[in-house]
């Protein structure tokens, strides 16, 4: 079984972190990836900084470009990656990021050295269904890497079930309108039974709720809906300006799952 | 793959030849989806037309006037003549543009514009066709740029719009469309996003094209009426992101006897690391939905780009241009601040017309075409100048 299917089957309530490489130093990357699974995280999202994410809200795009001051590139990541899993053995671990970047570095040539140094799967917002299918669905699975499709309260029932087809990772169910970090979401009562209409359709993939949530209510709430969730913003935002970046990306995740 | 399209038409899914397509987040798919499955229908309603051209001739002023200018033709020793989109309701080309995309949003049942500007001349036009049709409009609009076209934003906040500042990157038209397509995954029911340039996800590049491409089709009738034949020999126009551009060419692009000229900013200078000339400083990459020749380092990190213009300092252009030159059916002219105010000089001097700062880089052009006597030579001259007077008076040691 691979990680993220061992992940899913041997644990409920799944907390997915997302932090950005190279935030807020350089080399913080490892070292927060271990601490951020000391404390109890069961995924990790690599955000591999861009200089213009669309998807992405204030907080994240603000982390990247620190990361893409400090330096960071999809070289430099994968240089540091080269000590993910003596660090982290278990945990499944996805790169998320713009198309762009990866394109510029190579398709073929990300999926090797992601592969090599033990990601499990990949989540490109901007990268189109048609797209994947036609040039990418092929080269992910030589490398056995996951693709991680977002799902909107706007994407169709056929379409999501076409994402579901595609993926055996997780689907990535965005909580509402709105950037990552947002603040605005829709009602309870909307957003319940947008939830309830994804549990509806018996997906084969387990999912993961994100964008918006920041605490342990948001997160306990999310659970209710789906398998775990994804937070990101608030952890970034609970990295500025401390001295100990893993010490406190520890607490944030304690604080979470406490 | 070698397209089998004409210049004007994209692929189904939107590509001229490796160029276009829509990479947007899923946020977006049913918004770009919707408009992709809709726009051409809505536009060949009868209705819709009917609209359209009332608009375009008893608001906008169309046709605008092909003039000859003859001092100018006598300077550079060919006949020049100047399409007046200067005259234009609200100064610029970029109203021919929002007036069918108002209409297209009131089809589709939106009740609520956003937009991106630079210069702030699409906003004013956003701004303009909000007022008329009773919507609420919000232009983002990068910090720099509101502070380099200060008129243009109170014209924008009298026409009743918001103007949001963008204050990420270089605080300039990149930044701001960056914002914009942040609102409209925020609020991808009611609102429709008016993009200003035959840029972002498909269709907007070919339904930008489509509205503006009024100019060429009015070209081809007035050249014909002054000069016998609907031909020229060159069409010069400024690019930024190419939607002026791409509405002179457009009747154009099957003509191989007429040279398109495409005209960038090259700032300080095409390598002085203060340009936006991105023909020759680009490459193929992602910005904003589709897939162009855009100005980024090495790791695929989008650079940011230079232009005292503020309408041009883009760093990418349209993929119907990136294709065009591509396949060398237009060519690159780039023209840096200096020249393009020496032409803001030349222009209003010797015609009277005090041209916008983009389109006098498609005015300094003129010496480096190499038309002859018996040429014409047809410039699109895209916006006034009124914006720029801030501008111009800074300069005015350059503006000999």
């Amino acid at each position: 079984m691979n990680r993220i299917a061992n992940a899913f089957a041997s644990k409920t309530n799944l907390l997915n972190t997302y932090f950005t490489a190279g935030y807020p130093s350089l080399h913080d990357t490892i070292p927060l990836a271990k601490a951020l699974v000391e404390a109890g995280a069961d995924i990790l999202e690599i955000g591999m900084p861009f200089s213009d994410p669309l998807a992405d809200g204030p907080v994240i795009q603000g982390s990247s470009s620190v990361a893409l001051a400090n330096g960071m590139s999809i070289p430099v990541l994968f240089e540091q990656l080269q000590g993910l899993r003596a660090a982290v053995p278990e945990t499944p671990v996805f790169l998320m990021g713009y198309l762009n970047p990866v394109m510029q570095f190579g398709v073929e040539e990300f999926c090797r050295q992601a592969a090599a140094v033990g990601v499990d799967g990949v989540i490109l917002p901007d990268l189109p269904l048609a797209e994947y299918e036609e040039f990418y669905l092929e080269t992910f699975k030589k490398h056995g890497l996951k693709a991680v499709f977002l799902i909107t309260p706007q994407t169709s029932a056929e379409r999501i079930r076409h994402l579901d087809s595609l993926s055996d990772a997780f689907l990535y169910l965005v909580s509402g309108p709105g950037t990552t970090g947002g603040t605005t979401q829709p009602d309870a009562v909307t957003q319940a039974q947008y939830f309830e209409r994804i549990t509806a359709l018996k997906l084969r993939n387990p999912r993961l709720i994100g964008f918006g949530i920041a605490d342990k209510a948001g997160f306990d709430r999310a659970c209710e809906h789906a398998e775990g969730a994804i937070i990101g913003s608030a952890l970034i935002r609970a990295l500025e300006d401390v001295d100990d970046a893993p010490a406190a990306a520890g607490r944030f995740v304690r604080g979470i799952k406490a | 793959m070698t397209p089998t399209i004409s210049y004007q038409k994209p692929t189904a899914r939107g590509y001229y030849g490796q160029f276009g397509g829509a990479f947007v987040p899923e946020m977006l798919y049913p918004n770009v989806e919707e408009l992709r499955t809709q726009y051409l229908e809505i536009m060949a309603e009868p209705d819709f037309q009917i609209e359209m051209q009332a608009l375009l001739r008893d608001y906008v002023g169309r046709p605008t006037p092909l003039f000859e200018a003859k001092r100018l033709s006598a300077k550079y020793n060919t006949r020049i003549f100047l399409k007046r989109e200067d005259l234009c309701h609200t100064g610029a080309h970029k109203i021919n543009n929002t007036v069918g995309q108002i209409l297209l949003a009131k089809r589709l049942g939106k009740t609520r514009i956003i937009a991106e500007t630079g210069a702030g001349q699409h906003g004013v036009a956003t701004a303009t066709v909000c007022a008329l049709m009773g919507l609420p409009c919000v232009v983002y609009m990068g910090a720099v740029d509101i502070e380099r076209q200060a008129p243009n934003v109170a014209r924008m906040r009298l026409l009743g719009a918001e103007v949001r500042r963008a204050e990420s990157g270089s605080q300039t038209l990149k930044d701001a469309t960056n914002e914009a397509i942040r609102d409209w995954i925020a609020n991808p029911i009611d609102t429709h996003y008016i993009i200003g340039s035959v840029v972002g996800p498909h269709p907007y590049p070919d339904l930008v094209a489509r509205l503006q491409a009024v100019i060429s089709e009015e070209m081809r009738k007035q050249l014909l009426e002054k000069t016998g034949s609907e031909l020229p020999d060159f069409v010069v126009a400024c690019v930024g992101g190419g939607s002026n551009a791409a509405g002179a060419f457009y009747h154009f692009l099957d003509e191989p006897s007429v040279r398109l000229i495409a005209v960038e900013a090259a700032g300080h200078g095409i390598n002085s690391g203060h340009s936006a000339a991105t023909s020759v400083l680009g490459t193929p990459g992602i910005i904003h939905g589709s897939r162009t020749l855009l100005m980024q380092d090495k790791h695929g990190q989008i650079t940011e780009p230079y232009s005292l213009s503020a309408g041009l300092d883009y760093p990418g252009i349209g993929p119907l241009h990136a294709y065009l030159g591509e396949v060398g059916r237009s060519e690159f002219i780039a023209i840096t601040d200096d020249d393009a105010l020496a032409a803001v000089s030349e222009c209003s001097r010797l015609e009277g017309i005090i041209p916008a700062l983009e389109t006098a880089h498609a005015l300094a052009a003129l010496g480096q075409l190499g038309a002859g006597p018996d040429d014409i030579v047809v410039v699109n001259l895209s916006g006034r100048g009124d914006k720029d007077l801030d501008t111009y008076l800074k300069n005015m040691d350059k503006l000999v």
